[in-house]
């Protein structure tokens, strides 16, 4: 089998690429779920560990599709084993993520980060599953097709969910922690 | 505020988040050990693990290895006598063994 070390080596170096090109998107998607950096790490870590395990097969089965939606979901699992496991939820105030890095006042600063932090704090106020396609779709950039694979649902359902997502969120942060139910009801 | 305006500042909400350099270099690190360990040591081993109940200890040195802050201390250690076991081995299933054997006792040697 002269060939295997060599086949062995070219996955070994793919799953290497995969791993730069999307750290940051495992790792801010772990981020915004779990809301601290040492739980993001233990999740992002748990995430390549099983990705490497299972990577030769998901490669052969993606018939060259890309492979991030493949490893959200895997984070979207393993991030549903820890809130399982922990019987908890993300914590309500994310530890230092709202930083503006554009120069402002100091008084339109406040009211910058003032917001963005009432838009993360609404954020984490949504059900998982809106939540979920948020963090996808502004913090890791994918679109709709991209959430729809890592979610398992069809691209119209994806659309209809990040559109309710975005309309539910804006009701949280306008009405500034009115019931986060109240637009899902309506 | 328009839908368009909520967007661009939920975009800026959820920025992407960096990992810590530290984390990333160790994270990849861990990665590379597994490869390797993976692609050499353990190939080996897997040919003939469950022959031998000797051998069993294997998985639980592995699990240490997998977890323990000096996991990667223990692989560096099995890279470089690796070669050594290489000449001395009769053959693959020899070459399983001494790795076995050499990888629990420098697991048993290093971590607590």
């Amino acid at each position: 089998m002269p060939d295997e070390p060599d086949a062995k080596a070219d996955l070994d170096r793919s799953f290497s690429e995969l791993y730069r090109t999307h750290l940051r998107d495992v790792y801010s998607y772990a981020y915004y779920r779990v809301g601290n950096h040492h739980d993001a790490e233990d999740l992002t870590e748990q995430t390549f560990l099983q990705a490497y395990r299972h990577y030769e097969r998901a490669l052969r089965e993606s018939d060259g599709r890309p492979l991030r939606p493949w490893l959200i979901r895997i984070a979207h699992n393993l991030a549903a084993n820890y809130y399982r496991d922990r019987a908890r939820r993300p914590e309500s105030a994310i530890e230092d993520a709202a930083v503006i890095s554009a120069p402002h006042t100091t008084e339109t600063l406040v009211e910058g980060r003032e917001e963005l932090e009432r838009i993360l704090a609404g954020v984490q106020r949504l059900p998982d599953d809106r939540r979920e396609a948020l963090i996808m779709r502004f913090a890791l950039g994918m679109d709709n097709r991209e959430i729809a694979r890592a979610l398992g649902r069809s691209d119209g359902a994806t659309k209809v969910l990040l559109h309710r997502a975005v309309k539910q969120l804006e009701g949280i942060v306008g009405e500034n922690g009115a019931d986060p139910t109240a637009e899902e009801a309506a | 505020m328009s839908t368009t305006e909520f967007e661009a500042r939920l975009r800026a909400a959820l920025h992407p988040v960096e990992p810590r350099e530290d984390f990333a270099v160790r994270l990849e690190r861990g990665l590379v050990n597994l490869a390797e360990l993976a692609a050499d040591e353990l190939e080996a081993w897997e040919l003939s693990s469950m022959r031998d109940p000797r051998n069993w200890a294997r998985p639980a040195a592995a699990a240490v290895v997998g977890a323990g802050a000096g996991a990667a201390l223990v692989v560096l250690r099995m890279r470089g006598r690796h070669r050594r076991r290489r000449a001395q081995s009769a053959n693959v299933l020899d070459l399983a063994e001494r790795t076995v054997r050499d990888l629990a006792d420098e697991a048993r040697r290093l971590l607590p």
